[in-house]
């Protein structure tokens, strides 16, 4: 954490918020600024991409932020670990509703294409760049993204007097 | 949004692979590199196979979703010429049963039932991953006593040597070594009768949960896991004899599947797959949790990175899982089985009868569930197929906003074209059952 700037003023890295979450270290990337953080990141160590999945924040839209980083409905969260030194980083990208299009780690990670797929499918969120961004987990012929806030789950009938649905 | 809105945006291509003479070199180029992750100079020497369509030499197959091999209901689907497999593609959501939409709707108590049947074959370690995102985002990492810390790595390790015990017999019978089918599970069964008598089930137990674990351990539990300490020994010796130093195993498995360090990394692979290409990673030893930094073992690595290395490493961390059951065994501390939080533990079952008060706070936690502060948190543990993750998005209220399970099958089968190109169609089973997938976790 040698480029984490003075403590009085926010933390920095690689000219992007971090924040600490619970002892994990949280960077705030915005999504111009996505592929130069990560390329930065591995430069730094941190090889391996354990985890990309996104979060619909569209229940919870009163999240806590660092300054000058506002919030959109999605969020992609990535989590980078190093082998060298045993650290984790996690990036959280916001991503807005009306533009849900983030660039491909593919390039950097050829592991991340299945993520990305699932994040796809899922969250209706697309990868630029992706090679093969197609659904992964539904049906080809599904509608909708099941874990978008706004799509309900499905529930059975219950016959019983006065009972709801 | 509307929904019609949300429908419009759903465009997507067919999942499935299409033959070379629908696609045009361009498609074909990008599809392989995709899907096989070669070098572009690989990629076109590969587009060339069949110059011309009408001689067109290769066939498209499917393996799967309902074969004996495949674990489950994995789809792959194979471009053969003749016997050497050219492309594969797996192919899966056959399982999708939308468990993190359904932890969405449980309470952080509830959600235990729905991780646990994520990886069916180690339902302790998804339990415990998730009990450990929930403790951290309460804040009572720290206050969980030792006896609950220490019973938590107690199973933790039985179920990775159930789980190991049952890819030693699937992987066996995959090659045509079907009585070590038979032993396989018969050794896992008594792994699995101790813990029945722990937990009161033989899977999807829901033991380990936020603040500690269901119930104490039973009387008499150290001579069930001395019987089985005592028993597997020989066994494993047996099954050097029948497998490992075995010729025609050792022709099946050496030098099929073949992955290197540098490819395993950026496939994003973990456990037993990147071990065998020789990097030391161990989440156990690496990122301590619980106290495996208070207990001696091995980390077991290999050097070829082949089927065979991966059978080796899965054998030999059988017996340093009975090494750190051992030592538990030991040092197992009295205590408390689980945190005395009011927050999140319910009054014992005395008090209920005694006070209303109790009585009313037991009703609470069972039906609105305890509340969570807010904030978001990865915990990742090493569960015998790899680093398994869990990601949870809390807003203060009793259920989660977002609860993301990082299964090492689902990334771990990326691996599968890999391994699979330019080897034979009887290596692909091998292949298969070396990444032992559980489709349950791949799919979620």
């Amino acid at each position: 954490m040698s480029d984490v700037a003075d403590e009085v003023a926010q933390p920095l890295m690689h000219g992007c918020p971090i924040a600490d979450s619970r002892g994990q270290v949280v960077l705030h990337a915005g999504r111009d600024a996505y592929i130069g953080v990560l390329k930065k990141l591995i430069d730094d160590g941190f090889t391996m991409c354990s985890d990309l999945t996104a979060v619909d924040y569209l229940t919870h839209a009163g999240r806590v932020l660092p300054e000058g980083i506002a919030p959109e409905r999605f969020e992609v969260v990535v989590n980078l670990t190093s082998i060298t030194t045993r650290d984790r980083i996690r990036i959280r990208v916001q991503v807005p509703e009306s533009d849900p299009v983030m660039p491909t780690a593919f390039n950097l990670w050829p592991g991340t294409e299945a993520m990305e797929r699932e994040v796809f499918d899922m969250f209706g969120i697309s990868f630029e760049g992706h090679p093969d961004l197609t659904r992964i987990l539904m049906p080809e012929d599904w509608e909708g993204h099941p874990l978008r806030k706004d799509y309900e789950i499905g529930h059975i009938p219950v016959q019983f007097k006065g009972s709801h649905s | 949004m509307t929904t019609l809105d949300n429908i419009r945006q759903t465009s997507e291509g067919a999942q499935e692979m299409r033959s070379r003479s629908e696609l045009r070199p361009q498609e074909l180029m990008r599809e392989i590199g995709a899907v096989l992750r070669m070098s572009e100079a690989e990629v076109a020497a590969l587009g060339n196979v069949p110059s011309d369509p009408e001689e067109d030499q290769t066939m498209i197959i499917n393996m799967g979703p309902q074969h004996p091999s495949t674990h489950g209901v994995l789809r792959l689907m194979l471009e053969l010429q003749g016997e050497t497999v050219l492309r594969c593609k797996p192919v899966i959501g056959y399982l999708h049963t939308g468990m993190e939409k359904t932890g969405e709707a449980l309470t952080f108590l509830q959600g235990g039932t729905n991780v646990t049947r994520m990886d069916y074959l180690s339902p302790l370690n998804n339990e415990l991953v998730f009990s450990m995102a929930v403790e951290k985002l309460l804040g009572i990492d720290g206050d969980i006593p030792e006896r609950a810390v220490w019973m938590r790595m107690l199973l933790s390790e039985m179920n990775r040597i159930s789980s190991h015990l049952l890819f030693l017999a699937t992987n066996g019978m995959d090659l045509g070594a079907v009585s070590m089918m038979l032993y396989g599970w018969r050794e896992r069964e008594e792994v699995l009768r101790f813990f029945q008598k722990v937990t009161g089930l033989r899977m999807n137990h829901n033991f380990i949960r936020p603040g500690g674990l269901a119930a104490d351990l039973p009387a008499g539990w150290r001579d069930d896991v001395r019987a089985i300490l005592d028993m597997l020994p020989g066994r494993l010796e047996e099954y050097d004899i029948l497998m490992t130093d075995q010729p025609i195993w050792r022709e099946r498995l050496q030098g099929v599947g073949v992955i290197t360090a540098d490819e395993a990394l950026a496939l994003g692979t973990s456990g037993p797959i990147l071990r065998s290409t020789g990097v030391a990673w161990d989440l156990r030893r690496d990122q301590p949790y619980l106290r495996y930094e208070d207990v001696e073992f091995d980390v077991i690595v290999g050097t070829y990175g082949d089927a065979f290395d991966r059978y080796a490493i899965r054998l030999n961390e059988i017996r340093e899982s009975m090494r750190i059951v051992r030592q538990i065994l030991d040092r197992m501390p009295q205590g408390d089985y689980r945190v005395q939080n009011k927050k999140v533990t319910p009054p014992p079952r005395a008090r209920i009868d005694e006070s209303m008060e109790a009585l009313i706070h037991h009703f609470k936690i069972f039906t609105e569930g305890f509340k969570v502060p807010e904030g978001e948190v990865y915990v990742s543990i090493e569960s015998p197929r790899g680093e398994i993750g869990c990601y949870i998005v809390s807003d203060g209220g009793p259920k989660p906003v977002r609860m993301h399970v990082r299964a090492p099958s689902f990334v771990n089968i990326q691996a599968l074209p890999h391994m699979m190109r330019g080897g034979l169609v009887a290596d692909a089973v091998a292949v298969i059952s070396s990444i032992d997938p559980v489709l349950g976790e791949v799919d979620r």
